[in-house]
């Protein structure tokens, strides 16, 4: 089928049979959302819609029921994730395994509707797993292995695409027929529940102590992940034929260099990858498609040896820089022969990284020493 | 004055035992009365959400609950949102016999929590959600909130509040909502009854219940249900229903009590001056006259009838 990023998505969402979706409208989700409704009307689609008042109050739907015992779904963007911020954190901590698709946007103000990861990558604390898709079909089959790692730790997850490069952009998608889904995807049905016949609750107030060990026991959870995220990409690539790691690496042989991306630059930097080694430059790609929790060992292992890595980002904190730059120097800190890192503000607030300015930024990172910060470079 | 009087005189209170004793309220606190009523009235076959306040405080501290029914302690200002997704997960797993259960403060009814309530009554969500109303925050040291009533001093209104209390139950029943009504604590029959109503209808179903707060109001231990019947005698706090929105019952209403001795039995009204004192009582005097004639309204006839999509006069 020829299909938008955020009509692949919808796709993957019916196939995952989620009986509730609280959701909000909001550029560039909003596309995800009617097409849920039209499936839904078409009679193909039996699921509870519930057209909630806000996004805060979605994610608090989202979080009851997903304790009562149900898989639900919700997508959102910029603005919408902002205000679900403090049940973001309620989500994770209630061990919810909610799915989200969070379309990348710029958070206001001023006001933008642009592909920039600031949004999401502002939300990498409050205890949800983070994926980053490359494209609408990826998209879609994030969305299947979402559900399969988050109902398996019971952590929520937020599978991420950018802004119009993925949400709006057709392209020919293979969406899998439900009964492999079926088969892949078992039906979500936990034994803790919210039930008057099991008389359990949740979040009554605790002392230091059960606090901690609260926390502690997410952390663990969240440890499990990059395992169980490979094993589900893995077993997906069995079913499916299709599978992307959580760490890929592109041309990385002998490597004298590296670009690190996630999210739609990747597409991007494969072309100036290949360009590259045209010209006799051997660089290669990381792609970093879990965020959170953020896998060191699949990182460090990729980038071992390397030299020089190159980080171009599409978002940017204040005070920080670069937030992929921080979490990498971060990753390298400690290796034997770390190699040295750069970072630059390149693709801030959806300005166009074309594939000639990262071939640019790739040979200027091999002319100069790095510097601590994030440079800008539009 | 008896013409308004419609409440059964003898309402047997059937009480399940849902709560608890060796709770952790003030002892003499109208909100935990209320909850008693509430929750033993809705009964076993109850998931309850409960956002900070004080009646979090009375459900317990993990790993203890004085309700024997599970509860979510939620977020502030998402109960009714919360409660939505509780009742569309049961509804998927068809346990139709389970009751959802919102107990709020005022602060988590007419302020933050108002967003998610207006969202969830539009949408005619199918919960029973009970205000708690001790008119203020008393869970972080009674500061006023939107149910504060005109005059009353708080801690952050310590010369009085300038403004009046919101009319939550009318602003609910704007909503058109299937069932609205207003209780206190010195009337337990009339409030389990209410209770008992809401729990066996469809649909949004809202009830405040006027809870009086020992520390907040400046009352002793024995006060609270003394002057939650002030209330309801004086005018201040009329006890009545609405149903579908336009359909006015009043329960028990005003006797030709001054609101004087209301205000005069709780410290946070001891400031006022004559002059504010009759302001008060004209404000009560106003409000009844205005609920008189909305009974009057509700008495005509129908301008729409049943839609038959469960949401009346539509
Ligand atoms: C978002 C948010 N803001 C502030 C608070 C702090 N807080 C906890 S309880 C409360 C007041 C609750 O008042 P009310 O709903 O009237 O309940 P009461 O304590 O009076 O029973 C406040 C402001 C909070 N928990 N969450
Ligand atoms: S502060 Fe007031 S409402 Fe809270 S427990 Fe004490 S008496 Fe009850
Ligand atoms: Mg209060």
């Amino acid at each position: 089928m020829l299909l938008t990023g955020n009509h692949a998505v919808a796709y993957g969402v019916m196939l995952a049979r989620p009986a509730v979706v609280p959701v909000y409208p909001i550029t560039p989700q909003t596309p995800i959302l009617e097409k849920i409704s039209d499936l839904q009307l078409a009679g193909e689609f039996a699921v509870d819609l519930m057209t909630a008042e806000s996004e805060h109050s979605a994610m608090s739907a989202c979080i009851t029921a997903s304790l009562t015992g149900v898989r639900v779904f919700t997508a959102t963007a910029s603005q919408g994730l902002m205000l679900m911020h403090e049940m973001l954190h309620f989500a994770s901590g209630a061990r919810a395994p909610i799915v989200m698709v969070n379309v990348n946007r710029t958070v206001s103000s001023p006001w933008g509707f642009w592909p920039d990861q600031t949004d999401s990558l502002s939300q990498r604390d409050t205890g949800w797993i983070q994926y980053y898709t490359e494209s609408g079909q990826e998209s879609l089959d994030t969305v299947i292995q979402a559900f399969k790692v988050a109902e398996q730790v019971l952590l929520p997850v937020m599978v991420v695409h950018e802004a119009f490069y993925i949400s709006h952009a057709l392209e020919p998608v293979t969406v899998p027929a439900q009964d492999v889904v079926d088969a892949y995807l078992p039906p979500f049905d936990p034994a803790v529940r919210l039930d008057p016949g099991l008389g359990r609750s949740w979040g009554n107030p605790v002392n230091q102590d059960l606090y901690f060990r609260f926390r502690q026991a997410v952390g663990e959870a969240m440890d499990r992940v990059p395992g169980l995220a490979l094993q589900a990409d893995a077993e997906y690539e069995k079913m499916f034929g299709r599978g992307y790691e959580i760490v890929e690496r592109y041309r990385m042989e002998g490597a004298e260099i590296a670009i690190v991306a996630f999210g739609s630059m990747v597409g991007t930097a494969r072309v100036a990858v290949d360009a590259l080694r045209e010209a006799g430059i051997s660089a290669g790609l990381v792609k970093l498609k879990l965020f959170r929790p953020f896998p060191i060992g699949e990182v460090r292992a990729a980038v071992a040896g390397v030299p020089k890595l190159v980080v171009m980002e599409r978002n940017f904190s204040p005070g920080a820089g670069g937030i992929l730059h921080q979490e990498l120097k971060a990753t390298v800190c400690g290796m034997e022969d770390p190699p040295k890192v750069h970072g630059y503000l390149a693709g801030v607030g959806g300005v166009n990284v074309s594939p000639a300015k990262i071939e640019a930024l790739v040979r200027r990172a091999l002319e100069e020493e790095p510097v601590p910060q994030s440079v800008w470079q539009r | 004055m008896e013409r308004f009087h419609h409440a059964e005189a003898n309402y047997d209170i059937e009480e399940s035992d849902v709560f608890l004793s060796g709770h952790h309220a003030c002892p003499g606190c109208g909100e935990a009365l209320a909850v008693r009523y509430v929750i033993n009235t809705m009964g076993p076959r109850t998931i309850a959400i409960v956002p900070p306040s004080c009646i979090a405080i009375i459900a317990g501290l993990q790993p203890n609950s004085s309700m024997r029914v599970p509860i979510v302690h939620g977020t502030l200002e998402s109960s009714a949102a919360s409660a939505a997704g509780v009742r569309r997960a049961l509804n998927h797993q068809r346990k139709h016999d389970v009751n959802v259960l919102v107990m709020a403060g005022d602060g988590g009814t007419y302020d933050i929590g108002f967003q998610a309530l207006s969202g969830a009554a539009e949408r005619n969500e199918d919960m029973v959600y009970v205000c708690l109303d001790n008119e203020g925050y008393m869970n972080t040291g009674a500061q006023k909130s939107g149910s504060t009533p005109h005059l009353a001093s708080t801690a952050s209104t310590p010369g009085g509040k300038t403004t009046g209390k919101k009319n939550i139950a009318e602003i609910m029943a704007a909503h058109r909502i299937p069932y609205v009504a207003t209780a206190t604590i010195g009337y337990p029959d009339d409030l389990a009854r209410k209770v008992a109503k809401a729990r066996d209808l469809k649909g949004m179903r809202f009830i405040v219940v006027l809870t009086p707060c020992l520390d907040g109001w400046g009352l002793p231990e024995n006060g609270a249900v003394r002057v939650s019947r002030l209330a309801v005698e004086t005018g201040f706090f009329p006890l009545f229903e609405v149903e579908d929105g336009v359909r006015y019952t009043i329960n028990h209403g005003p006797r030709g009590m001054p609101v004087q001795r209301y205000l005069e039995a709780q410290k946070r009204f001891r400031h006022l001056e004559a002059e504010q004192k009759e302001r008060l009582q004209a404000e009560v005097d106003e409000a009844w006259a205005l609920l008189r004639a909305r009974v009057e309204c509700g008495a005509l006839p129908a301008a729409t009838g049943d839609s038959g999509d469960g949401f009346p006069g539509r």
